[in-house]
């Protein structure tokens, strides 16, 4: 299984090419993905692909769900909040 | 930008029943593609993060999958379909890259998704679904040493609290909201399942310790920047426990969206099949949790029928609709042992969020509206998630149906909506 | 109003001409009763853009835009939070050098007006909007415009005039509005005055009104805070929005920033009768439209799409006064309807003029341009 870091909000994490980027975000501690319309902190709710609470900036794109991008070497994760 | 293909059978879903329906019908010689938005085969249930780490089941059907000849199309999100044989899918990737199917049928196995019902202080961060837990180990959460409380309805909190169990989170509470009666007949009822019996003893062993509580819900949720601690009552005293992650979720919904899109008759919140899982439309099929709640093994028997149906050969295997009525039976059971009772209706509060998208209130629905109303006065409903998380919330909060389905039926980029292809003169 | 009470108005529909008409003619002191099928705000006034614009098109235009602008302008500080009221402004995009020569033109005809109004050459269009394709000439900024969310608007509205006693009846099927008297399914209600502000389903109840849907589609997006700022409109949509040839649909370049940070991206219009399926084709079309002017568009997540007919009138002004039908010649109810595109940011001066003339003042401008039973070019199409 190949490990590498990616990067969330500018700072590396440990990922695997299995790892989808929410379970790598939670294994590193990180509960906040976005900020929701009315300023709550928001992480992952369904993991599925569904309630897109995990919302985070992925590479420059906006709006990409973290439980449904599998990690890759050097990817730039962009939470907000 | 999009690509094309043809099948003579396009099956959107590649869990139990979509891989089913899948093998089947190429094994009966027809030409499929098989469509899934996971980057592989297995739906929720059969997801793993190593081959070697699924079910024996999952193993051989996916295998028999392989070997069958049928295609699978990974990463692909259905975000359009017509019912005289088109759809549209966006591929992975941020650029709009579509694929368009061609089909001379369709089977629809795109399954169920959980139910959420709010209470205070269920958007802190890690509060979760209990098939969300799972999903989350099976996508490379490490869980060890995390106090976790489970809670909800439905037969998922057992294997989900045995997975997390097993990957080390100290369990601090399983609360099944269905009273103890309701539960024990289910659990009796399986007894004329042995298969499931050894599966609810085997989860039950896997954290023994700790008791699986009846009649016992989550009232609220408390935290700072993450939940901290889970308050639960059995209707007679409240009591607290703390906890890293709580995972609440009460029973499956089916996803309609595609089957209404395309016009297939529901009822009682099902896609309505006759005995060869045809829908109300000619040439569209449905199997698995689509057409009711029931779990893998009905999913697969459905997903099988609806297979050799497409195919064209309906009698290819006569054990099939014993064993499908069998499992209907289980699902009838299912539905009635873990009906909500109504104390989960007053859980919320005024200011409690009830659409998560837009951050709408409790208090800012008026009972008396319906929904399109609701959706139009206070914008629930209208964010990226498309009334998928507060439908069901709505729905059983003031009996409000779910809102007509529209095109995308995911959010897609608008370069997706723009499907000509940008063809090079060729003249 | 004491319920039983004859009431002095009917008003019916509850969309935002309706509730427009409702709070202005309680205002002046009637007592009205406001009857919709649906629910208020739940028809056409639900599918459009809000969009209050003044538009140049023609004089009469002129008049009732800047003059309607200018009450919205008025409600800002009281309209409630979930009106969305956003007073973002327009640029009009020239993208052709004879676009360009036009953005003078226009500025004369505003400032004529009274209506200010900002050139802006190809650079100061590029800095106002950075997400703008390079290489387009420039622009005309109107910075009173605004955005509004529709339907929270007419509820608003509503609220104002039943605070004054008006009566809202909601789920009341209409079957027909006449001068004195509206047929529901198993009951007629009388008062002195009935308005039909009953938008693309107006002829339903007062057949032979010059009304035809014209039909729209709109996307949404997720939210991109920042990606634009105005409301940004080619000046090509006058090309588009005059286009009269049956069945050819034409789409102009129309992005909308809502104060949710999320985008409306339109316009389409064509006329294909009450078919509301959005039709792919044409969603393509002013897909690619947008692109063409904002590539980045391309990328933005589109979360809806929905369509809607706009109530059109062949010589796209709305009818607003007594009805007269050309068959029996006897006097109808009056008439507040056929808005097309200009629905939302008309309803206001709608409201306001068709009260007056109900109550004999003056109306604040010249009504004589939507006289219902004026004659028309041939044709809706």
């Amino acid at each position: 299984m190949k490990r590498f870091s990616i990067f969330v909000d500018g700072q590396p994490i440990d990922a695997d090419e299995a790892a989808t980027v929410a379970a790598a975000m939670w294994n590193a501690g990180l509960s906040h993905f976005r900020t929701s319309v009315a300023g709550e902190r928001r992480g992952p709710l369904c993991a599925m692909g569904i309630c897109f609470e995990c919302r985070v900036t992925i590479d420059g794109v906006p709006h990409r769900r973290a439980c449904m991008e599998t990690c890759a070497p050097g990817m730039r994760v962009e939470t907000h909040g | 930008m999009a690509d094309r293909l043809d099948a003579q059978i396009a099956v959107v879903g590649a869990g139990p029943a979509g891989i089913a329906a899948a093998t089947r019908a190429a094994e009966a010689g027809s030409d499929v593609l098989v469509i899934d938005e996971a980057p592989g085969p297995g739906g929720q249930i059969w997801k793993h993060r190593r081959p070697e780490h699924a079910p024996r089941a999952a193993r051989k059907w996916l295998e028999r999958f392989v070997r069958s000849g049928a295609r699978l199309v990974r990463g692909a999100q259905v975000i359009a379909a017509t019912s005289d044989g088109e759809l549209r899918a966006e591929l992975p990737g941020a650029g709009g890259h579509m694929l368009d199917v061609r089909w001379g049928r369709l089977i629809l196995a795109t399954g169920a998704r959980e139910r959420f019902l709010p209470f205070p202080g269920w958007t802190l961060p890690n509060v979760i679904g209990v098939g969300a837990a799972q999903a989350l180990l099976k996508a490379g959460v490490s869980f060890q040493g995390r106090r976790v409380a489970i809670a909800g309805s439905g037969p998922l909190l057992l294997p989900a609290a045995a997975a997390l169990a097993a990957g080390g989170a100290r369990v601090g509470l399983v609360a099944e909201q269905a009273p103890f009666p309701s539960v024990a007949r289910f659990a009796g009822g399986l007894l004329r399942q042995p298969g499931k019996l050894l599966q609810a003893a085997m989860y039950r062993g896997r954290f023994a310790g700790t008791r699986y509580r009846t009649g016992t819900w989550i009232t609220s949720a408390r935290g700072d920047d993450r939940v901290r601690e889970a308050v639960y009552t059995d209707g007679n005293r409240s009591r607290t426990v703390a906890c890293d992650v709580l995972c609440c979720g009460y029973g499956l919904v089916p996803n309609l969206d595609l089957p209404m899109l395309l016009g297939c008759a529901t009822s009682a919140g099902k896609v309505v099949v006759d005995e060869r899982q045809q829908t109300s439309q000619d040439s569209i099929y449905c199997a698995g949790e689509l057409t009711g709640i029931g779990g893998v093994d009905l999913a697969l028997v459905e997903g099988e029928i609806a297979g050799l149906a497409a195919a064209g050969k309906s009698h290819g295997d006569r054990s099939l609709p014993a064993r499908r009525s069998r499992q209907a039976e289980f699902a009838a059971r299912l539905e009635a042992a873990f009906a909500l009772r109504d104390e989960l209706k007053s859980l919320a509060r005024p200011d409690t969020i009830v659409c998560r998208c837009e951050d709408v209130i409790l208090a800012r629905l008026d009972p008396r509206w319906r929904r399109r109303q609701a959706k139009l006065y206070s914008r629930a409903g209208m964010g990226p998630c498309q009334g998928r998380v507060c439908g069901p919330a709505l729905e059983f909060l003031f009996g409000w149906e779910s809102d007509t389905v529209r095109v995308p039926v995911r959010p897609t980029p608008l370069a997706g909506l723009a499907h000509k292809e940008e063809r090079a003169d060729t003249t | 109003m004491r319920s039983g009470a004859t009431p002095d108005v009917i008003v019916v529909g509850a969309g935002i001409v309706g509730a427009a008409c409702a709070d202005a003619l309680t205002r002046r002191g009637l007592h009205v009763l406001v009857l919709d099928s649906r629910f208020a705000g739940g028809g056409v006034t639900a599918a459009g853009m809000g969009h209050i614009v003044v538009m140049d098109d023609s004089e009469a235009q002129f008049q009732l835009t800047s003059y309607s602008r200018r009450l919205w302008s008025d409600l800002a500080g009281e309209l409630s939070r979930d009106c969305e009221d956003d007073p973002c402004g327009t640029v009009w995009i020239a993208e052709t050098e004879e676009e360009w020569e036009a953005v003078r033109a226009k500025r004369a005809a505003y400032e004529s007006h009274g209506v200010p109004v900002e050139v802006l050459d190809g650079r100061a269009l590029a800095e106002a909007e950075p997400n703008l394709r390079p290489g387009l000439a420039g622009g005309l900024r109107v910075p009173g415009d605004r955005v509004i969310y529709p339907p929270n608007a007419a509820r608003w509205l509503l609220q104002r005039a039943v605070a004054r006693g008006a009566r809202l009846r909601e789920g009341c099927e209409v079957r027909a509005a006449g001068a004195t008297e509206v047929e529901l399914s198993n009951e007629r209600i009388t008062a002195a005055h009935v308005v039909n502000a009953a938008g693309p389903e107006a002829p339903r109840l007062t057949p032979g009104i010059p009304i035809e849907p014209r039909k729209g589609h709109l996307v949404i997006t997720d939210r991109y805070p920042g990606f634009c700022r105005h409301q940004l409109v080619e000046l090509g949509y006058l090309k588009s929005a005059h286009t009269l040839s049956a069945g050819a649909p034409s789409v102009a370049f129309n992005v909308q920033p809502r104060a949710t940070g999320q985008f409306l991206l339109g316009s389409s219009r064509e006329f294909v009768g009450w078919n509301a399926a959005p039709n792919p084709d044409v969603l393509e079309k002013m897909v690619r439209r947008g692109v063409e002017f904002m590539p980045a568009l391309a990328g933005l997540s589109a979360i809806r799409v929905w369509t809607g007919f706009r109530p059109a009138t062949p010589d796209k002004l709305p009818l607003i006064g007594r009805w007269t039908s050309s068959e029996t010649h006897l006097p109808g109810p009056w008439i507040a309807a056929g808005h097309e595109g200009l629905g939302i940011t008309t309803a206001t001066g709608t409201g306001e003029i068709l009260a007056s003339l109900i109550t004999g003042e003056t109306p604040a401008i010249d009504p004589a341009p939507f006289e219902p039973n004026r004659a028309m070019p041939g044709g809706v199409h």
